[in-house]
């Protein structure tokens, strides 16, 4: 028992001082009949060397990207992280502490948490944002209900098909329960058009959901779209990738009202999918109609600037059924990871990486569709991932082909668009070298 | 001595010219972005991000980490959070290229131990909580309990019926009745006795055909095992409605006896608090739900499935009847593999142990100090306790008792009880030790517990003294909100 400090002796004094006969007699409020009675049916406790080998062990059947060469996106991506992230966010006094509802020795959580705000504020040009959600996938639903608190219209939202397939299943799956409708524009030629969302976009419509870039990773014209979503007095919302932030207009200039994100590019590893980083940004007006946790200045009775939680009472703990969400956690280790890594990247250094991705996708998407058996699907107007057809259509004999060689050459459309079945999406990160680049393009057309 | 220069805010330490990075030219020709994108896309300038060297930058953030409690510095007997240690293996373990470094889209085939892992993590959480069918994609324990509330409103659509609320006692935590609401259900508390168990007479009133879910926290937040659960889940199963167990109370019962063996159709794990992934500050945990074999085909897919011919393990979305997502990707992964490694380093006889010393330390520290404050639910309790401040608070003229003794605390270098909850104690503090502290922690804690409530109250109500801060003003916080730094106005 690694963990556990009692020895017998000090198990029979506590017990004498608690006045029972035996631990077995401190669980007597336990009904014998609903007691287990038998041990538990899993495998026998590990020593610590036999633990690691056997996690070693599965570990090693899994190929990691530092055996091959990653062109998968679509949500998570293969950004570099520099070590100082890692070396600041694995300080136990992080890590290892829990939510800051004692101001006075949680003042490092709620200044990373204010100076997190501020950043996303500062990349994204909005007001105000939380210190969290779960993932981009949540926060978008997040945005969504909140867009309906603001807006009070229940009735109805309009979603791009450009939009994350996941994101828009989560959204089928909340919105299920309550009843609203979610009318789902086609973006069949990779971006969304003003025609098509004017026709869906009426008076009971709560908010439009947009991804910039999108699915695909073309850029949208966010400035129609807001347009044509606010004449109807609906909200527009964005889920923006912040790598592109470094090179593209900020959602907040260009009259998004509710930004949301996936923060997985700021500084954390694949994971496999998770724990990510749900970034969510609005503005001022709707703050108390912001779900999750925030942080906010004040004096302490010395008049000493410091920092709270704050705006509690839209929250679960003081609200309850009337809360704004059920949300009770933040991501508050992966928001530190996101603070650290924009402080070190600064301006210059998120400008460097959104201009490296960009230039090397374009790099590979001009030398992919050299070769006559690709096309660009939806054109040149894309960010840090494209869309590319097969024309022979055998996207699995090419993924075969690349996982062969070690590559992973990228996402296969056909699970979430019908009529992208014959389509790959690839992504390239900075990460990605001209000759790596070089060489999926040298397996892809044998 | 304390550098206050390294923790000034990070925007103020900002200076131009200043860069973290060095990042290499592109090795490929460079074309102008302008041609791609529609007009107005790009940005003239990049986002005005403070600009800070790399030493700037560690300098800082390792003095703010210093100014946190933490498990790894402090004993922190936070109640219903469940503070337990965070083991280093597990660290080390979660940072394995094969584990930490996979993408979630990866072929099935690359990643075939990560599968067994989860699969396996399924397999022993099914076990543990006495229900067969696991869903590990929940992210955090509210987001499971609101996923098990769909999945009960789906169920109960394919079964024809219309029953539109929950109820849950006054005790529970409120992500209860948050995620009730969320979930589409109207909500309804049910009063708890005086003894602290569920009035069932008030539950009786309240049961009929429109009672979809009844949610209860077993041991509740008062720390108390609730005798008469499977009665209560007998009257709502006649009634036909489901019983969903709020998870958060695991630890006093792992091994001990199982949620599905007292009546539970549906409950979540906290692996954050019960199987010591590290809070993080505030997150991220994770929720994984377990349920009965009648409900799992409604659980959020995939989930990991293992194909006996083939011997290989699989994400199964062939799912027809599942509500479908509530996250992207696979789940809150990480976490997941910090709670298998801790199961596996305990086993059944280590998982019980768990819940024996928790127990047994809960209940001793109650021992200690129930001579000097009101434990108005009684002598014996789980994993945790509520005592109560309102009586020694009158008796020696202070001012917000529970609140006062909670700021002393700090100043002895103690993190304080989790205080004001639940709602139905006044000047509550509840405290949770775990089983990782020693008797000598919990001596020393009570002794010192005994010591402040025999301080004046002005000392208390001072408290405390030696934090950088006290008492911060939260009502300004909240009626001009500050929220990001602004640079200042010449």
């Amino acid at each position: 028992m690694p963990y556990v400090f009692n020895t017998d002796d000090e198990r029979s004094e506590m017990l004498a001082a608690i006045g029972a006969e035996s631990i077995d007699e401190l669980f007597n409020c336990i009904p014998q009949d609903m007691q287990l009675k038998r041990a538990l049916n899993i495998p026998a406790g590990l020593g610590e060397m036999e633990l690691t080998a056997h996690l070693q062990a599965l570990s090693t059947q899994n190929k990691s990207i530092n055996e091959q060469t990653c062109f998968l996106g679509g949500g998570s991506y293969d950004h570099f992280v520099p070590a100082v992230v890692d070396t600041l966010a694995s300080r136990g006094e992080f890590y290892t502490s829990y939510t800051p509802y004692q101001p006075e020795v949680s003042q490092g959580n709620l200044q990373v948490m204010f100076e997190y705000q501020t950043l996303i504020c500062q990349l994204t040009g909005m007001d105000v944002s939380n210190a969290s959600l779960y993932d981009g996938g949540t926060a978008a639903t997040e945005a969504m209900l909140m867009a309906m608190r603001v807006t009070r219209r229940t009735q109805k939202v309009v979603v791009a098909s450009s939009v994350h397939p996941e994101y828009r299943q989560i959204l089928e799956t909340y919105f299920a329960c309550i009843g609203t409708e979610m009318v789902v524009v086609d973006c069949g030629i990779g971006t969304m058009q003003a025609a098509a969302i004017a026709q869906v976009v009426d008076e009971e419509t709560a908010a439009v959901l947009i991804q910039n870039p999108n699915f695909f990773g073309n850029v949208e014209d966010i400035a129609t779209i807001s347009e044509i979503a606010h004449a109807q007095g609906a909200l527009l919302v964005c889920s923006v990738d912040p790598i592109s932030l470094g090179i593209l207009q900020r959602p907040g200039d260009a009259g998004v009202d509710i930004v949301v994100a996936e923060g997985q590019s700021l500084g954390t590893p694949l994971l496999y999918g998770g724990p990510y980083l749900g970034i969510m940004a609005c503005r001022e007006s709707f703050v108390r109609r912001l779900p999750g946790r925030i942080a906010g200045e004040t004096v302490d009775r010395n008049g000493k600037q410091c920092w709270v939680l704050t705006l509690q009472t839209r929250e679960q703990h003081i609200r309850r059924e009337k809360a704004t969400s059920n949300i009770c956690t933040n991501q508050g280790l992966f928001a530190l990871r996101a603070a650290i890594y924009l402080s070190v990247m600064g301006p210059q250094g998120m400008q460097s990486v959104a201009n490296l991705c960009t230039q090397k996708a374009h790099y590979a998407a001009a030398e992919l569709i050299q070769h006559d058996r690709f096309e660009l699907a939806f054109g040149n107007g894309f960010f840090k991932e494209f869309v590319v057809r097969d024309t022979q259509n055998d996207v699995q004999q090419l993924l075969h082909q690349a996982c062969e060689n070690n590559i992973l050459a990228g996402l296969p459309l056909g699970r979430w668009y019908d009529e992208l079945a014959d389509c790959l999406l690839i992504t390239i990160t900075e990460k990605r070298t001209k000759q790596e680049i070089d060489d999926l393009v040298n397996i892809l057309t044998q | 001595m304390r550098n206050t220069q390294a923790t000034k805010l990070i925007f103020e330490l900002s200076q131009p010219g200043r860069s973290g990075v060095c990042i290499a030219e592109s090795d490929v020709p460079n074309q102008d972005p302008a041609e791609w994108f529609p007009t107005g896309a790009l940005s003239a300038t990049p986002p005005p991000l403070p600009e800070l060297t790399e030493p700037d930058v560690v300098r800082h953030f390792t003095n703010l980490s210093t100014l946190n409690m933490s498990v790894d510095t402090h004993y922190y007997p936070l109640g219903s959070c469940t503070m337990k240690y965070n083991p280093k293996r597990n660290e080390r373990i979660a940072a394995f290229d094969g584990l930490a470094q996979i993408h979630p889209y990866q072929p099935e085939d690359t990643v075939q131990g990560m599968l067994q892992l989860l699969y396996g993590l399924q397999n022993m959480l099914a076990e543990i909580s006495g229900l067969p069918v696991v869903s590990l994609q929940p992210a955090a324990g509210a987001h499971g309990e609101l996923a098990a509330l769909m999945l009960a409103a789906a169920y109960f659509r394919e079964q024809g019926e219309n029953r539109t609320i929950v109820l849950a006692p006054d005790s529970a935590h409120g992500t209860n009745p948050a995620s009730a609401r969320m979930a589409g259900f109207d909500f309804v508390t049910i009063p708890s006795c005086s003894d602290g168990r569920v009035d069932i007479e008030k539950l009786k009133e309240q049961l009929n055909d429109q009672t979809a879910v009844f949610m209860i926290t077993n041991p509740s937040t008062l720390g108390l095992f609730d005798d008469q659960v499977r009665e209560i889940s007998d009257l709502v199963h006649e009634c036909g409605g489901l019983i969903y167990l709020d998870g958060a109370n695991m630890n006093a019962i792992l091994g001990i006896t199982r949620p599905g063996d007292f009546g539970a159709d549906m409950m979540h794990f906290n692996p954050h608090k019960t199987f010591s992934g590290p809070h993080g500050g505030g997150g991220p945990g994770a929720g994984p739900i377990c349920v009965t074999a009648e409900l799992g085909a409604y659980l959020p897919k995939p989930i990991v499935g293992f194909d006996d011919s083939s011997q290989t393990y699989f994400l199964d979305n062939n799912r027809p009847k599942s509500i479908g997502r509530v996250r992207s990707f696979f789940g809150n992964v990480g976490v997941l593999v910090r709670a298998y490694s801790y199961i596996l380093s305990h086993g059944p006889i280590g998982l019980k142990r768990i819940a024996e010393n928790a127990v047994l330390n809960a209940n001793y520290l109650l021992s200690q100090v129930s001579g000097f404050l009101d434990v108005p639910l009684g002598n014996r309790c789980m994993h945790e306790f509520v005592a109560s401040a309102e009586s020694i608070g009158k008796q020696n003229g202070f001012h917000q008792p529970a609140m006062d003794i909670a700021k002393r605390l700090l100043d002895y270098g103690y993190h304080p009880p989790t205080v004001y909850f639940p709602l139905t104690v006044h000047e509550a503090m509840m405290m949770e030790p775990t089983e990782t502290e020693s008797k000598q922690t919990l001596d020393e804690f009570a002794k010192t517990l005994e010591t402040i409530v025999q301080e004046s109250p002005e000392v208390l109500a001072m408290a405390p003294h030696s934090t950088i801060i006290s008492r911060p003003d939260e009502v300004q916080a909240a009626r001009k909100p500050i929220m990001k730094w602004t640079p200042k106005q010449d």
